[in-house]
């Protein structure tokens, strides 16, 4: 393995596992706080039980997330400094507002977890809503860096230096407001389904109290919304990339040939030699038709882009084809789930049949698949470039020897992190299902 | 003045919030690791305790300085990343690690896996040691030409590792009673004469491995500095002798500020030395103004809530284990 492949496999490995993290800590404190909210409005114990229940996750998991975060920050540097040493001055604009965003979340999260009996419920309920308000923003503001490496603005180039400084420029890219949206709906969509398969899991486990249904039916409230916002997201995003990263979206559709009435590709494995697409299904005009919203609009090829810029067609056509699949398999589940529930209205205390609280358990993972799915599709949609048309990933690799062996450490790492984790939470969502009731009635006693 | 020193102030002063906060939850690594005797439990709950609301905003004091040298001085973290490639990766393993371990512990213990607890304590004691060896020896290759293996920086890792113990001791004095309290006492006096020693063996080191620290440290305004950081360090020691256990608190934090703020002066103009001055690695103006000129608005937001966050968790409840 070369240095420029370990490199990458690196950044891959850590970005992968960092963004399971993110998603959790945009999406998990808000859960934390609406129930946290139910419970100030009701009374009712149980929104209380679910509140501490998703807050002792939540601080499990906003740790992985802080040091694997710190971790990329470093690695950008370590494994690429050519492109921190170019870049620096103009994305580092967006870093430094992510910061303050990030403190304050450290901050407020310090207080929520700990602060239960040391500060009013409300201060305490103020806590969760800012550690919610700063997690998304450190979200959308650190977007503003990856968007510009995926269309960069506010600089000059020349001799190969960047002039003319604009520490503006990231949040002038025209993919950070698509990006951000696509992203933190993405993040709700994960952990809606996330919660509602647990929840699901614990109610198929013969625990149908009002702890499971509160949760299932919250998550289900959020995940199919989210689901929903991703269609048009996806769309505004998909047109994008068409405008500006026209060989990203090529390579995501293994669209070869330029043309009006271009079909949309389904599956299928894209050849880069021979410029075919074997076993895929086409649909007609679909993909002209979703760009440029005329059957008739002329969609970039793979033809129009010189061979040494395109990006690997396959990977990227697969791992799009995977987030669209997860994203429609998700909204499918949720219009399954609202339209049982909408002819069952009449019926006191209705539960979903089991077939249906499977189907969710077994759809648990996907908002996760499609969020990495849909990171492969943006950061290998990008190569061969590290900033798209500026700077070439290879250019900006390490001198330093040994990148092999920090990649084989860092997949110990996080292997080890990720199945401890696991180990954690499936714990934690078994001691959910067994002592949902008898929390809640020892909560009401004590007057909580 | 240069925007460009002013953004250097800012990132010592983060190096410094970051010694002094974060230091003081390594060296509770170390303490956690090094508890022994009948009440070693009491020891490692007091630790978990006092770090468990705090570790994670004191952390990213790490990420401010990070992103204040990325940004402002990009060609210096260009040049760090590649000289300290090695440190680094092990520096994240460790504050990987650390953190991670921290929590899956305390998530253990109601989750009755005692025996997980007891493992996940050893790896976070022993992230908690090889991160600030490794910090310090950072801090001292970048004052002697990048090399790590060598006396200087290798004594400055220890330095900083018996610091953060020291640090940690002296907190701990004020978050908890009795026995316990005077137990941590000990410890602060034991680490204290550590630190005092490893001190004695990093000057002279200086003079002869980085001669241009050492020039700094031995004229004005650097030997001000640090007159003021041994008398600080004297009275935290005096005050821990006499049991005037905030003044020690105080005093221990002000002997880790001069001491930092000493190698920071003496360091000007080098950002690394002897190959890079803070005024060569600068990123242009626009983007100075910008680092600088945003920071009085997010310090706003930040030092506020982080009073907040030490006043709701501080002394108001001394823990005694029940």
């Amino acid at each position: 393995m070369d240095a420029l492949t370990a490199a990458r496999a690196q950044m891959e490995v850590s970005l992968g596992f960092h963004m399971i993290f993110a998603a959790l800590g945009i999406a998990l404190p808000g859960f934390m706080c609406v129930a946290e909210a139910l419970y100030l409005r009701t009374g009712r114990p149980h929104y209380l039980a679910l509140a501490k229940r998703w807050s002792k996750a939540t601080s499990l998991l906003f740790a992985i997330g802080a040091v694997s975060g710190t971790a990329l920050s470093f690695e950008l540097g370590l494994l690429w400094p050519r492109f921190m040493e170019f870049s620096g001055g103009i994305i580092g604009s967006a870093f430094a507002l992510e910061g303050y965003a990030f403190f304050v979340e450290a901050i407020f999260i310090g207080l929520y977890l700990y602060g239960w009996d040391r500060i009013s419920p409300r201060a305490h309920w103020f806590c969760g809503l800012a550690v919610t308000l700063s997690g998304t923003a450190s979200g959308v503001l650190v977007l503003a860096a990856n968007a510009w490496m995926q269309a960069p603005r506010g600089f000059d180039l020349v001799d190969g230096r960047a002039v003319n400084i604009d520490p503006w420029g990231p949040f002038q890219s025209p993919s950070w407001l698509p990006m951000s949206l696509h992203m933190t709906l993405a993040a709700y969509v994960a952990v809606a389904f996330a919660i509602a398969g647990v929840y699901a899991k614990g109610i198929l486990r013969g625990k149908a109290d009002d702890e499971h249904r509160s949760a299932l039916r919250l998550a289900m409230i959020v995940g199919a919304v989210a689901a929903v916002l991703q269609l048009p997201s996806g769309d505004i995003a998909a047109r994008v990339a068409a405008e500006h990263q026209p060989a990203k979206l090529a390579a995501m559709e293994a669209h070869y040939e330029t043309r009006r009435g271009a079909p949309f590709m389904l599956g299928g494995f894209a050849d880069d030699a021979t410029e075919t697409v074997h076993y895929g299904i086409e649909i007609p005009y679909a993909l002209s038709l979703l760009i440029g919203h005329d059957p008739n609009t002329e969609v970039t090829g793979l033809d129009r882009i010189p061979r040494d810029e395109r990006p690997p067609t396959a990977l990227v056509h697969i791992a799009f084809d995977v987030m669209v699949a997860s994203g429609m398999g998700l909204i499918a589940v949720s219009l399954g789930y609202w339209l049982m529930r909408w002819r069952a209205r009449r019926e006191e205390g209705w539960t979903a049949p089991k077939w249906l609280l499977s189907t969710l358990v077994w759809a648990s993972p996907l908002g996760f698949l499609a969020i990495e799915a849909g990171w492969m599709v943006s950061e290998v949609g990008r190569q061969p470039w590290v900033i798209f048309k500026v700077m070439r990933t290879r250019d900006a690799v390490t001198p330093a020897a040994g990148v092999e062996l920090t990649f084989a450490l860092f997949v110990l790492l996080y292997a080890a992190l990720g199945a401890t984790l696991v180990f954690f939470l499936r714990r934690m969502a078994r001691r959910t299902a067994e002592t949902a009731e008898t929390t809640a009635t020892a909560e009401a006693a004590h007057g909580a | 003045m240069g925007h460009e020193i002013l953004l250097g102030g800012m990132a010592l002063a983060g190096v410094i919030a970051y010694g002094v906060l974060a230091g003081a939850d390594f060296g509770g690594g170390v303490w956690d690791i090094l508890a022994r005797g009948p009440r070693k439990s009491e020891q490692r709950d007091a630790i978990a305790h006092t770090m468990g609301p705090v570790w994670e905003a004191n952390h990213v004091w790490l990420i401010f300085v990070i992103v204040i040298l990325f940004t402002a001085f990009p060609r210096a973290y260009a040049e760090l990343s590649v000289g300290l490639f090695g440190p680094f990766h092990l520096v994240l393993v460790g504050i990987t690690l650390r953190g991670g371990a921290f929590v899956f512990r305390a998530h253990g213990g109601y989750l009755g896996e005692r025996v997980h607890a007891r493992a996940w304590g050893v790896v976070f004691g022993g992230a908690s040691v090889i991160t600030p060896v490794l910090l310090g020896m950072s801090l001292g290759a970048v004052s002697s030409g990048l090399r790590v293996l060598a006396p200087l920086p290798l004594a400055m890792g220890a330095l900083a590792l018996s610091i953060c113990a020291y640090l940690a001791a002296v907190y701990l004095t004020l978050e908890t009673e009795g026995e316990l309290r005077e137990l941590f006492r000990r410890k602060a006096l034991y680490a204290g004469t550590f630190v005092v020693a490893l001190s004695g063996v990093v000057l002279p080191l200086t003079y002869v491995a980085a001669p241009h620290l050492w020039g700094g440290l031995t004229s004005s305004p650097g030997a001000f500095v640090v007159s003021a950081g041994v008398l600080a360090a004297l009275t935290s020691g005096g005050a821990l002798l006499f049991r005037r256990f905030l003044l020690a608190r105080i005093a221990a934090a002000a002997q880790v500020t001069f001491l930092l703020a000493g190698w920071g002066l003496s360091q000007y103009p080098y950002l690394i030395f002897p190959s890079l001055t803070l005024h060569e690695a600068a990123a242009p103006p626009a983007t100075l103004d910008f680092v600088l000129y945003t920071m009085p608005f997010g310090l706003l937001l930040v030092i506020p809530s982080m009073i907040w966050l030490f006043r709701v968790f501080s002394r108001a409840r001394p823990f005694s284990p029940s």
